[in-house]
C-alpha cells in the first residue's frame, strides 16, 4: 500500500505542471503573431487544463478530506505549488514559448509514455491519454523550433537565445525526492533521471537540425519539489485565484 | 431507490439520441464516447469517456443526458469520467465517417493513430473528394479537428484528426 501522502504529492507535481503552463499558454490568445498559431496555443492549454482537472480530481480523492480539483486549483498558496519552475516562466517572445515547449513536451512524451505503465490504474489511463495529446504537442513545438533556428538572422539569434535562457531550469525535470524514490520502489511513479539520455538525445537532435547550439550543462534552477517557486508562480496565482479569493465557491 | 425499472439496453437507447454539441449530425454514441450504462441499487451510471482530456464539450453533454434522463423519469443518475482505454477516432463507425464527410468535415482514417502527426497522410476533400489537399492549420475550432484546404476546389474544410 503506498503512503497517500506521498502520492498525494506526486498528484499535485503532475497536475500542477499541466495547470500552471496551462494558464501561461492561455495568456497568448488574441496575441499570438498568426491566427493558426493563436489556435494552436490555446488548445495546447485546453488538453492541459484537462489533464489537470483529471489529476487534481484523483489528487482530492487520494488526499480523502473532501477537497475538489477547483478547491486543489484554487485554494492552495503558492508555497503549496509543486510545479517544475520551467512551466511558470513568463512566455517571453513567440521563441521562447515554442523551445520551452519543446522542451517540456519532449520530456512529457517520455514521462507519460512511462507512466502509462503505471501500477496506479488511474495515472496509467490518465498517462496513456495525455501521451497521445503530448506527441502532438512536441510535433507542433519541433517544426517552429527549427523553422525559427534555421530561418532569419533574428529568428536564429532570438530561438538560440530562448534555449540558452530556459537550459538552467530543465535540470529539475530529472529530479527526484523521497516522495519519487518511495512511488517507483511501489511502481506507482518513473525514475525521471533515467529519462534524462533519450531526452538529451532527442533535443540534440532537433537543436542541430535547426542549426542551434546545444547549451552545456551549468548551474541548475531548482526548489519546486519543496514548494518554493521563481518570483513569477505567485503573479499568476494572485491573477487565476482572484474571483474564488474575492467570492470563496462562487458559481455561475 | 430506482422506482422504475430500465435495463441497459433502453438506457442506452435513450442515449443513443444524443448529439454532439461540436458535431451535430454525429450522436455520442457514434462518435465512441459513450461507454456503458451500468445499473446498481444507487441508480444508473453512464460511463462516458472524453475525446480530449480538455473537450469542453464534456460538460454540456453530462448536462443533456442528466436532462434527457430526468424527462423520461430515469433516476438517480451519475455520470462518470474514464479515460481507459483512451477514446481513439477508431471506435468511429464507418457510417458515421460518412455523415462526417456530408457535414463537410473529412473524417479520420482508419488505424493511423500510431502517428501523432503525418503530414504525408492522404486527407481528401469531403467537397470533391480530390487527394490534393493542404495543411493550413494543424489546430481548429476545436481540440479534435485540424484545418486544410483542397487544392483542386480551394474550398477550406475541417479535418477530424485521427487520434
Amino acid at each position: 500500500m503506498a503512503d497517500q501522502n506521498n502520492l498525494f504529492k506526486y498528484l499535485l507535481r503532475l497536475g500542477d505542471n499541466a495547470l500552471v503552463l496551462s494558464h501561461r499558454l492561455s495568456e497568448w490568445c488574441s496575441r499570438a503573431p498568426l491566427i493558426e498559431e493563436d489556435l494552436a496555443l490555446t488548445n495546447f492549454s485546453l488538453d492541459m487544463i484537462g489533464r489537470a482537472q483529471a489529476l487534481l480530481k484523483y489528487a482530492g480523492e487520494v488526499e480523502g478530506k473532501g477537497r475538489t480539483e477547483d478547491d486543489l486549483a484554487y485554494k492552495r498558496a503558492e508555497r503549496q505549488f509543486y510545479n517544475h519552475l520551467v512551466m511558470e516562466l513568463p512566455n517571453g517572445d513567440f521563441a521562447f514559448t515554442m523551445a520551452r515547449q519543446l522542451l517540456v513536451s519532449a520530456f512529457e512524451c517520455l514521462l507519460f509514455e512511462a507512466l502509462s505503465n503505471s501500477k496506479d490504474e488511474t495515472i496509467a489511463a490518465i498517462a496513456a491519454k495525455t501521451l497521445k495529446e503530448v506527441k502532438y504537442h512536441r510535433a507542433h513545438a519541433e517544426d517552429w523550433v527549427i523553422r525559427l533556428g534555421d530561418g532569419t538572422e533574428e529568428s536564429y539569434q532570438r530561438m538560440q537565445h530562448a534555449v540558452n535562457a530556459l537550459w538552467m531550469y530543465t535540470g529539475e525535470l530529472f529530479e527526484a525526492d523521497e516522495v519519487d524514490a518511495e512511488l517507483i520502489r511501489e511502481g506507482i511513479a518513473v525514475d525521471q533521471n533515467s529519462l534524462r539520455p533519450q531526452w538529451q538525445e532527442y533535443i540534440g537532435q532537433v537543436l542541430t537540425e535547426a542549426k542551434l547550439q546545444v547549451p552545456a550543462d551549468g548551474y541548475m534552477q531548482t526548489g519546486s519539489r519543496k514548494g518554493i517557486h521563481t518570483e513569477h508562480l505567485g503573479h499568476i496565482l494572485s491573477e487565476m485565484q482572484y474571483l474564488q479569493r474575492a467570492y470563496p465557491d462562487a458559481t455561475w | 431507490m430506482v422506482t422504475t425499472a430500465y435495463t441497459r439496453e433502453e438506457i442506452m437507447g435513450y442515449l443513443s439520441e444524443i448529439a454532439d454539441p461540436e458535431i451535430p449530425v454525429l450522436t455520442i454514441e457514434e462518435i465512441g464516447m459513450l461507454r456503458d450504462v451500468l445499473i446498481t441499487e444507487k441508480g444508473y451510471e453512464i460511463i462516458l469517456t472524453p475525446t480530449y482530456t480538455g473537450c469542453p464539450a464534456m460538460g454540456i453533454i453530462e448536462e443533456d443526458i442528466e436532462r434527457l434522463l430526468a424527462e423520461k423519469g430515469v433516476g438517480p443518475v451519475t455520470v462518470k469520467l474514464v479515460y481507459a482505454p483512451a477514446w481513439t477516432t477508431d471506435w468511429i463507425t464507418d457510417a458515421a465517417k460518412e455523415k462526417m464527410r456530408k457535414y463537410g468535415i473529412s473524417p479520420p482514417e482508419h488505424s493511423s493513430c500510431s502517428q501523432a502527426f503525418s503530414v504525408g497522410s492522404s486527407v481528401s476533400c469531403p467537397k470533391c473528394g480530390s487527394a490534393d489537399t493542404q495543411l493550413v492549420s494543424r489546430f481548429g475550432a476545436t481540440a479534435c479537428k485540424a484545418l486544410y484546404k483542397c487544392n483542386s476546389c480551394k474550398e477550406p474544410f475541417e479535418h477530424f484528426k485521427c487520434h
